[in-house]
């Protein structure tokens, strides 16, 4: 049986439940924030451990290892160099035709390199912590990408630390355009809980001509990913809603379970 | 009970938030992170007084919530209703058992998530729930069911190392002590 001060303790938390669930959302997400910066000493504890047996592993690599991957980097450089070359040119050829067709300028993009330091506790959400905060600039809808494709979108910043809403979260939903003839144009959204390597790519057209191993790029509505960044390759697709829709499954270019670091784009 | 068993309790429950964050080895095993506060809840609902259990849930929820993308406080009430539940009973429960221990864990690690996700739909958000939940539940469950015990042998070997015995009354009674005279 519940006695009197059983009854106390579940009204308290009853009430400190409704108090802080129906905060508005910027005083809520300073106090998360607030409450988040006790873990700081962890976040140094953590990274020194890492970094500790980063530095084990090191001393156990074998000279003739490193001097195996010294070469293939070395040869990576020099192929790096050539593209460079290459993609400097056809950006001059790009920047000389926009002028002459009296288009405007495309701005690069600037990135900054972030760190994962923590992952999504719970199920049912799909996030990581970076190291980077508002005292770096950031700030929140940045797009998050690795070298393999997107990753996802900055969803909150404290001063050194953000959050990044991975892409398959039911909050991050990006327009995004199939490389085909027809350049079919969707939404991809939410994925299952357990696969986080697909993604579903909702609102195409009934007539949408998608084919396995077609390429899926951000097609730049909606005004927070910029135009062409890889997201994944299509897997297979189905009509619905009697033949006037299609879904496609899109295998993720970016692994989002072996996030160490990435790429924060700044406008 | 003393108050150092409730800072004991905290102080794990704290690491255990972060451990659960930082470190992703189960999740990319099994599909699923296991939730270790369930398991400290009924370590504190069976072990420890009501005040234990309600700081637990009140800051373990909160500290919870702030490294994850939960709605801040959502993950408190759930964590003391089971807390609750198996406080106000454990006098019919026999919490000195492995078994016993590993099924309330069990039991508390798929009720607690439960509970959290049918109060973040009440709060019309969009959690990601799909068949693939199931299978996650059932690890969590299996966590749950693994990490109870262990946590009941982590306090009673911190208790027997840092917390000094209570003296044990003796049952020699000096009213009772038969005086031999002469």
């Amino acid at each position: 049986m519940l006695r009197r001060s059983h009854y106390i303790a579940l009204g308290l938390v009853v009430l400190l439940t409704l108090v802080t669930l129906n905060l508005p959302n910027q005083t809520s997400a300073r106090l998360k924030v607030g409450i988040g910066s006790v873990f700081l000493p962890l976040f140094g504890l953590a990274g020194s451990s890492r970094l500790a047996a980063s530095e084990a592993g090191d001393t156990v690599m074998s000279r003739k290892e490193l001097l195996k991957e010294l070469d293939a980097f070395r040869q990576e450089n020099r192929q790096l160099r050539i593209q460079r070359m290459q993609a400097e040119e056809a950006a001059r050829e790009n920047e000389r035709l926009r002028r002459l067709l009296g288009w405007q300028q495309q701005a690069p993009w600037k990135v900054k390199l972030a760190r994962v330091v923590l992952r999504e506790p719970s199920n049912w959400w799909r996030t990581v912590q970076i190291d980077l905060g508002s005292r770096d600039g950031v700030q929140v809808n940045q797009p998050v990408l690795t070298a393999d494709g997107l990753v996802g979108r900055i969803s909150s910043v404290s001063l050194t630390r953000s959050q990044v809403l991975l892409l398959g979260d039911p909050g991050c939903k990006v327009a995004a355009r199939v490389e085909n003839a027809t350049h079919d144009s969707g939404v991809v959204g939410a994925s299952g809980p357990l696969n986080s390597e697909f993604v579903e790519m909702g609102y195409l057209t009934g007539s949408a001509n998608l084919k396995p191993g077609q390429l899926v790029r951000t097609s730049g509505n909606g005004g927070i990913f910029p135009p062409n960044i890889p997201i994944g390759t299509i897997v297979d697709s189905q009509s619905v809603d009697y033949g006037l829709a299609t879904v496609a499954r899109v295998k993720l270019a970016a692994n989002l379970n072996a996030l160490q670091e990435v790429w924060v784009v700044f406008p | 009970m003393s108050s150092l068993h409730t800072v004991f309790v905290l102080a794990i429950a704290f690491v255990a938030v972060f451990w659960e964050s930082a470190f992703s080895g189960v999740r990319h095993l099994l599909g699923a992170q296991i939730e270790l506060l369930p398991s400290l809840m009924v370590y504190a609902a069976l072990c420890t007084n009501l005040t234990t259990v309600t700081l637990l849930a009140v800051l373990g929820g909160l500290w919870f919530d702030s490294l994850s993308a939960n709605p801040l406080g959502v993950s408190m009430l759930p964590l003391f209703l089971v807390g609750l539940a198996i406080h106000v009973k454990r006098d019919l429960m026999v919490r000195n058992q492995a078994f016993a221990q590993a099924a309330l864990g069990a039991a508390a690690s798929l009720a607690a998530p439960l509970l959290t996700m049918l109060l973040l739909l009440t709060k019309r958000q969009t959690p990601l729930i799909g068949w693939g939940t199931l299978w996650q539940l059932v690890v969590m469950a299996a966590g749950g069911a693994v990490a109870t015990p262990i946590c009941f042998e982590l306090f009673g070997w911190l208790d027997r190392t840092l917390v000094h015995p209570r003296a044990e009354q003796s049952s020699f009674r000096p009213d009772r002590e038969i005086r031999r005279g002469r």
